[in-house]
């Protein structure tokens, strides 16, 4: 009599199956607009040519073995990763008040935030107090935040889904009528998944109602570099928010600006009142790293500080994101100016309003299945693509194809 | 707005500081007690510290050479450069893991003829290291065991397995374990304990090289441990961190876990890979539950990724690469067990020089145990006074508990070993 003949199968995860689906196509035509992996003109995972560089530089270098990183991580990586989200003049970091926990992905940083922020935020083990997360949001943040022990996991108003913008009416209401201290989950740039982010100036409402009402400030920062091409740009929004003086957790990945996705490379950027302050919340967090994996993985963490910490690594690095920026908003355009030419119903400008590898295209389920079933294209029940999945050569056949659908299937 | 007349004022009075939540509010985290110090990393800063040149580290938990220098395999060395000529993509890994990692990986522990792999009966999934696998198993026993909430522990154990299943919302028990008095193994303690443990709890065992003792049943202990257990009908968690590394034979380390599945015990199991391939920093490990068919398999698969997703979505890859050209390369899979053969036997010479020294040091204790032992560790039998005088006057640097790590010991110090612990015993 087996302990595990009660198991339930669990629900396979949308993403994954959905690639699972495609891969077992044998359609020719076939195009995977699902999973959030950065792709070249020909359709190819990239690594980065710095990555390349830096990877031979790392495993010619026979100082270098396989011995244990410190529990926090690679301190040279932990340092450089914070500057890189707020700015290597960042009066925070200037007055010592700014450390960071090296975790497995950007997935990992926001699980030790969470494990922190239950153990110790508002109160100890205070699992009551509620989580909001954007609606829609990265399908893995409910999870991550629940499985850290909190109980009241909640949606903010964020996408208008008839406007195909922001609701900032509806998210402002949120923030102005949830209980004090409730956290929030905030995308630094590049909202995942419907590419949209606020402006500057409406991120200077959020903070206001954010300060007043003392609500938490969690950063989700998975596309610094990725979205407009820009670090800075696409940091302006966390390195305001440290301006104004908040406590705050920013987790950050190196997965799609590194194309370091399989080597784990995330990091958790602390930023407290004082010095003393920090130091008790990172001792905390190296027990709570203790008893998760121990200490985190070497390599990507070494590439990352290698190529940050060298001037001209880093530029070359900023030339690689670049291009993959580039190469995402080119396809925008070009997809928005083909359904555009197609007369296809509709306004199209999100296309280009939108940032960042993600756009919510409007298609609703049965439009999305029409695409999926008869196209051969797969996308998000959602309605969400991967831009990266569009290239010179498949960009007519999905233009057509969602011509298509959205003229005749309702 | 309410934050921009405050910025106005702030500014006006204080020029260098313009952050307002600065002079509104204290910090979030005044409660936040600092957190304990780790007492093996206290270890090694007292360590680093110390100015004297015979200073010994023994808390080390990492092999070290006859140079005490870290000590990269050169299976290690070879594979990275087969992966290198490969130029891989870095695609995200599945939620399980590298399918060729979990393959071999379980074929190493069972054995490739294994039943339970032939039937499809188990499924293995990549973890992060050791500890990554203990605690995904702790999560997914507290999840899905119907049996009761508590994993014994045998005592001593190493210390992190208390806060792991303690995080994962288990309760922590111990059975009988160390015999201080022979510094061996208390079997009919353990066997006592073990007969009161309540049907379907957890019991976590030390495939080999128990950690922090060195002490080990021996195969007719096992058996009768393996008897006991499904007399109890407890549910057993194996803990393999050393295969190969204990007595540098892989499968004669695996043997008290391949005995259990035998005997019908449907185990779950940790390895790592940080000892044995000396992967330590790249956290390579993995987590198997050995089911009643492949049906069964593939629903705790299934939940196992549900576990796994929220806490780092999928793991990293490079270790992973790196275990499974070693393990699935005929001429480097052979030139690892040479070499896992080689730091086991470098730890048992140590082991023999260190009772040698004693012995040359008019030592009259017996210190057979030292020999006995097995592993990476070693339980002296020093008293606490002890460890601090051996420190103190001697600078070796050891956990208070007169655990010393025998890959910190070299044949260049052995002797100023012997020389102190005898200084400190006689």
């Amino acid at each position: 009599m087996s302990v595990f003949c009660e198991v339930p199968q669990a629900a396979p995860v949308a993403v994954f199956k959905l690639t699972q689906d495609f891969n077992n196509d044998p359609f020719l035509k076939k195009v995977n607009l699902g999973v959030g992996a950065y792709r070249t003109d020909e359709g190819q995972p990239w690594v980065l040519p710095v990555v390349k560089k830096v990877e031979k530089i790392i495993v010619h270098d026979d100082r270098l073995n396989h011995e244990y990183l410190p529990i926090l991580g690679l301190p040279e990586f932990r340092s450089a990763a914070s500057k890189i989200a707020l700015g290597d003049d960042s009066p925070a970091i200037l007055e010592n008040r700014v450390g960071a926990v090296q975790c497995l992905g950007g997935t990992g940083a926001l699980k030790m935030g969470a494990e922190f922020l239950r153990r110790f935020y508002n109160g100890n083990n205070n699992t009551k107090t509620p989580v909001y997360v954007s609606a829609p949001t990265w399908e893995n943040h409910n999870a991550v935040f629940a499985n850290a022990g909190f109980e009241d996991v909640r949606p903010y108003k964020y996408w208008d889904a008839e406007k195909r913008g922001l609701d900032l009416a509806g998210f402002l209401g949120d923030l102005e009528s949830c209980p004090e201290h409730s956290i929030f989950v905030l995308h630094a740039c590049a909202h995942n998944p419907t590419g949209t982010d606020p402006t500057q100036e409406q991120w200077e409402l959020i903070a206001e109602v954010m300060m007043r009402r003392k609500l938490f400030v969690f950063f989700d920062s998975a596309y610094q570099g990725f979205a407009s091409g820009s670090l800075e740009k696409d940091a302006w929004a966390v390195r305001y928010f440290v301006s104004m003086g908040f406590e705050m957790f920013c987790a950050q990945s190196f997965s799609k600006n590194f194309g370091l996705y399989n080597e784990r490379v995330g990091n958790l950027t602390v930023v407290a009142r004082d010095a003393d302050n920090l130091k008790r919340v990172l001792s905390q967090m190296e027990k709570i790293v203790r008893t998760t994996w121990s200490n985190p993985p070497a390599q990507g963490a070494r590439i990352v500080a290698t190529t940050l910490n060298s001037p001209e690594l880093f530029i070359e690095w900023k030339d690689n994101v670049k291009t993959m920026a580039d190469r995402v908003l080119l396809m925008r355009e070009q997809l928005k100016a083909k359904l555009q030419a197609l007369g296809t119903p509709g306004t199209w400008d999100h296309i280009t309003e939108q940032i960042g590898m993600f756009s919510f295209t409007g298609l609703n389920p049965k439009q999305v299945e029409y695409m999926v079933k008869e196209k051969h294209i797969y996308l998000m029940a959602s309605g969400r693509i991967n831009m990266c999945g569009l290239t010179t050569k498949n960009i007519d056949y999905v233009a057509e194809s969602i011509h298509e659908a959205v003229t005749t299937v309702q | 707005s309410f934050l921009s007349t405050l910025t106005q004022t702030m500014k006006g009075s204080h020029p260098h500081h313009y952050s307002p939540a600065l002079f509104l509010y204290s910090s979030w985290w005044g409660g936040v007690q600092m957190g304990p110090p780790d007492p093996i990393l206290g270890v090694t800063e007292a360590f680093k510290r110390d100015t004297n040149p015979k200073k010994m580290n023994l808390g080390v938990g990492a092999y070290r050479d006859d140079q005490g220098k870290p000590f990269v395999l050169s299976c290690v060395r070879k594979a990275e450069a087969l992966i290198a000529a490969k130029q891989l993509d870095k695609e995200y890994l599945p939620i399980g893991g590298l399918g060729e990692f979990t393959k071999a990986c379980a074929q190493l522990a069972l054995g490739a003829d294994n039943e339970v792999l032939k039937s499809g009966r188990s499924i293995t999934v990549q973890t992060i290291s050791g500890t990554g696998s203990l605690r995904i198993g702790a999560n997914f026993l507290s999840r899905f065991h119907g049996g009761p909430r508590d994993v014994y522990l045998p005592k001593p154990s190493w210390g992190n397995h208390t806060p792991i299943f303690r995080d994962a919302g288990m309760q922590l028990k111990a059975y009988r374990y160390y015999d201080p008095s022979t510094c061996g193994f208390d079997f009919k303690g353990a066997l006592d304990d073990i007969s009161k443990i309540p049907e379907q709890s957890v019991i976590l065992l030390h495939a080999c090289a128990h950690n922090p003792t060195g002490v080990d049943p021996k195969p007719e202990q096992w058996k009768e441990i393996a008897d006991l257990v499904k007399k109890r009908n407890l549910l057993v968690f194996f803990d393999m961190a050393y295969q190969g590394f204990a007595s540098g034979d892989i499968d004669r380390d695996a043997w008290s876990v391949r005995y259990f599945i035998e005997q019908g015990h449907n185990i779950v199991l940790s390895q790592s890979f940080a000892k044995n391939m000396g992967l330590y920093g790249e956290r390579v490990g993995g987590f198997t539950v050995v089911c009643n068919d492949a049906d069964e398999a593939k629903r705790v698969e299934s939940q196992l990724k549900i576990l796994i997703r929220p806490i780092y979505s999928n793991p990293p890859m490079n270790g992973a690469r790196i275990a499974t050209t070693i393990l699935n390369t005929p001429d480097l899979r052979s030139l690892w067990l040479e070499e896992v053969h080689g730091m086991a036997n470098r730890i048992i010479k140590m082991r023999e020089q260190l009772v040698a020294g004693l012995k040359k040091e008019g030592s009259t204790h017996n210190w057979q145990h030292v020999i006995d032992q097995i592993g990476m560790f070693c339980f002296t039998g020093l008293k606490p006074e002890q460890v601090e005088r051996l420190t103190k006057e001697f600078s070796v640097y050891m956990t208070k508990d007169g655990r010393i790590s025998m890959a910190g010991v070299s044949s260049g110090n052995v002797g100023y070993l012997a020389h102190g612990i005898h200084a400190v015993t006689k």
